[in-house]
């Protein structure tokens, strides 16, 4: 997404803003043309979907387990040290904030800006990359180095990719221990949720401190989507075919939601940060969320990394949608 | 719309305020009625029901007519001001954009976007308090830059240090968004596209003071705007104070679209395309080109950004793509059958 718009220079002297606003513009209306046709696209938080297909390489020659690996993928940084492989991760990508020793892993750039120099001169043989990155990709192979594809998917596919990295990287054990733990959680969320009446969620994951602008939630398709109705609430913008959608007011208030499911994620918010952006919502008083003061600010990166920590982050969203299902000691 | 020649000016400057004041005021009359939701006029004016239980209410004066009323100011600000920034620069293809203005605002709104600065001073957020900010700084750079070595105000000085300004504060733009989270550097970039999505007065409202100053000196200016036209040298042997024309000229138009951009953001097209369709429509001369500028910007964009939240309604439409979509191919087409 951030690559797709990302200009790759300001322009001449002659060119300016203009010449940056008409390029982003360009880019939009490819967007939006290549969206109309291309369906379900991947939305803003690049981070925000799940794996959906992690094939092997084929064309990789697979030589015994990876002994050093290099993730530009949060998520599936957090995977690899969840499976008990943290010691096999020599570089991550500049976005790694959890677990805190990956944080001291060599900085190897993200998305958009992975730094080829960097990631070679780390010695890996598996580098982690987003399926989108192509060029990466092409250039570890040609560099002899064999990569493991991510690809944004949904909320199953987080116990997919952790079972597909297990066999790459020969530690079948705990990876298949880590998948099943993340799935007895999610089906005991789904046990605890089921039967009850699900609300219509609007899922924020995105807008303008203390203001209702530019807001985005999720749409119908992605990790997010699935999240919710994981947690037992349908999602107002469950019939949009896109991860994410720019929800303006009228749309918020036409489509009435009857909870507002807030993350924010990046900078912790204190008490009263959360109280001023909760109440920021008053300014739409029509929407039933907002009359019966169901508007919830859930903080925490794991909502928005696919990695391990979705059971969790799981078990805090459906708690706070359902509390009465949780009131007696979770199982 | 041409007029005859025998007709005086004033009478071809009312029927030319009338016609596109109409047109603006049907924008901005129907464009609240219009929308991706059905709702009823009768419900939206009902008293006896409370506001907070309105939906129908809500969705005309929450956010529907404040977009409209956005579109409006936003629209009538970046085409007088374009129309301004033409004549001053003597030069068709300068846009409020050109001088470093917008991307002054950008950048300060990138700046407020990226660090997500949770602050409102009487409603008003930091992303417009701060692009209002970063306009008022580049104003500020550039015209020290273009008096510093001159007596008065060298316009190709001026013209120079705005378009390096531009650029290079859209490096600093990519900079800043290089090291944002891919999420956060989508939303910057929507910023740029222009949204009139506000959701509440404030930012209209707290932009009025700027703008009605801005459009007090616009009054002013369509006659040594028409005489600038012929040339510094002529203008001045015809009584005009070139340097305080040129001041005044440069630093409305900036503060309009400064006002203009911290409301809506850089919505392309509209400086450019705008004044050129209407100099087509009505001739050359700044006292109808650029009151009639002001209606059909305001119409214009109130339409586009009509077309923006129901085209593809749930999803929204970025209100710059409309313009340019729009805009782009109609002023060929009208350029082509003109000449």
């Amino acid at each position: 997404m951030g690559a797709a718009h990302r200009p790759g220079s300001p322009g001449s002297e002659g060119a300016g803003l203009t010449s940056l606003a008409m390029l982003i513009l360009a880019a939009g209306v490819v967007l939006v043309v290549l969206r109309a046709w291309a369906g379900p696209a991947t939305g803003p938080p690049a981070q925000s979907g799940g794996p959906r297909s992690d094939s092997e390489q084929g064309g990789d020659p697979i030589r015994g387990a990876p002994r050093r690996i290099v993730s530009v993928v949060p998520a599936v940084t957090e995977m690899l040290f969840a499976m008990g492989a943290g010691n096999r991760v020599v570089g991550v990508s500049s976005f790694d904030t959890y677990p805190p020793e990956a944080a001291g892993r060599a900085r190897v750039g993200a998305l958009v800006d992975p730094d080829v120099e960097r990631i070679l001169a780390l010695r890996p043989d598996l580098v982690v990359t987003y399926a989108s990155q192509a060029d990466l990709v092409r250039q570890m192979h040609s560099a002899g180095v064999a990569t493991f594809d991510y690809r944004h998917g949904g909320l199953d596919d987080v116990a997919a990719t952790i079972r597909s990295l297990g066999r790459r990287l020969q530690t079948t054990g705990p990876a298949e221990a880590l998948a099943v733990s993340i799935e007895r959680r999610v089906a005991a969320v789904g046990a605890a949720v089921r039967g009850r009446r699900r609300p219509r969620a609007l899922l924020v994951f995105g807008r303008e401190p203390l203001a209702l602008r530019n807001v985005y939630a999720s749409g119908g398709v992605g990790f997010l989507h699935d999240m919710l109705a994981a947690a037992g609430a349908d999602n107002v913008f469950g019939d949009v075919g896109r991860e994410s959608v720019q929800a303006t007011s009228e749309i918020i208030l036409a489509r009435a939601p009857e909870v507002i499911v807030e993350l924010r994620y990046g900078r912790t918010l204190t008490r009263d940060e959360v109280r001023r952006e909760r109440d920021t919502w008053n300014l739409l008083p029509g929407v039933p969320a907002v009359a019966r003061g169901r508007v919830i600010v859930l903080v925490g990166d794991e909502f928005v990394v696919p990695g391990p920590r979705v059971a969790a982050a799981l078990e805090r969203l459906a708690r706070a949608l359902h509390p009465e299902a949780f009131a007696a000691p979770h199982r | 719309m041409r007029t005859g020649t025998t007709r005086s000016v004033r009478q071809r400057l009312l029927s030319t305020v009338a016609g596109f004041g109409a047109l603006a005021l049907a924008a901005c009359l129907l464009a609240p009625v219009v929308g991706s939701t059905r709702i009823s006029l009768a419900r939206v004016f009902d008293r006896s029901v409370p506001f907070a239980e309105n939906v129908d209410a809500q969705i005309f004066f929450v956010a529907r007519l404040p977009r409209t009323l956005a579109g409006a100011v936003v629209g009538a600000s970046l085409a007088a001001s374009g129309v301004v920034l033409q004549a001053l620069l003597r030069n068709p293809l300068a846009s409020p954009f050109t001088l470093g203005v917008s991307a002054g605002a950008a950048l300060g709104a990138m700046l407020a976007l990226t660090l997500a600065v949770p602050v409102a001073i009487g409603g008003v957020t930091a992303v417009p308090i701060a692009s209002f900010a970063g306009a008022l700084g580049a104003v500020v750079i550039v015209y020290l830059l273009a008096t510093v070595r001159h007596r008065g105000l060298s316009t190709e000085v001026l013209l120079l240090a705005g378009v390096t300004l531009n650029a290079f504060f859209s490096a600093l733009i990519l900079f800043v968004q290089y090291f944002a989270d891919p999420a956060e550097t989508f939303r910057t970039v929507r910023w740029l596209m222009g949204d009139l999505d506000v959701s509440s007065y404030e930012p209209i409202v707290a932009s009025l003071p700027f703008l009605a100053t801005a459009f007090a000196v616009f009054a002013w200016l369509p006659r040594p705007l028409n005489l600038l036209a012929l040339g510094p040298e002529s203008a001045a042997s015809r009584g005009v104070n070139v340097h305080a024309a040129q001041r005044a000229a440069f630093f409305s138009a900036s503060v309009a679209t400064g006002a203009a951009v911290s409301v809506g953001g850089p919505v392309g097209f509209m400086g450019i395309v705008v004044p050129h369709l209407v100099r087509l429509l009505v001739g050359a001369d700044h006292r109808l080109v650029l009151p009639a500028s002001a209606l059909f910007g305001a119409a214009f964009l109130v339409a586009c950004d009509v077309v923006a939240r129901t085209a593809l309604a749930p999803l929204e439409l970025p209100v710059g793509v409309i313009t340019a979509l729009i805009g782009g191919p109609f002023f060929l087409w009208l350029l082509v059958r003109r000449r």
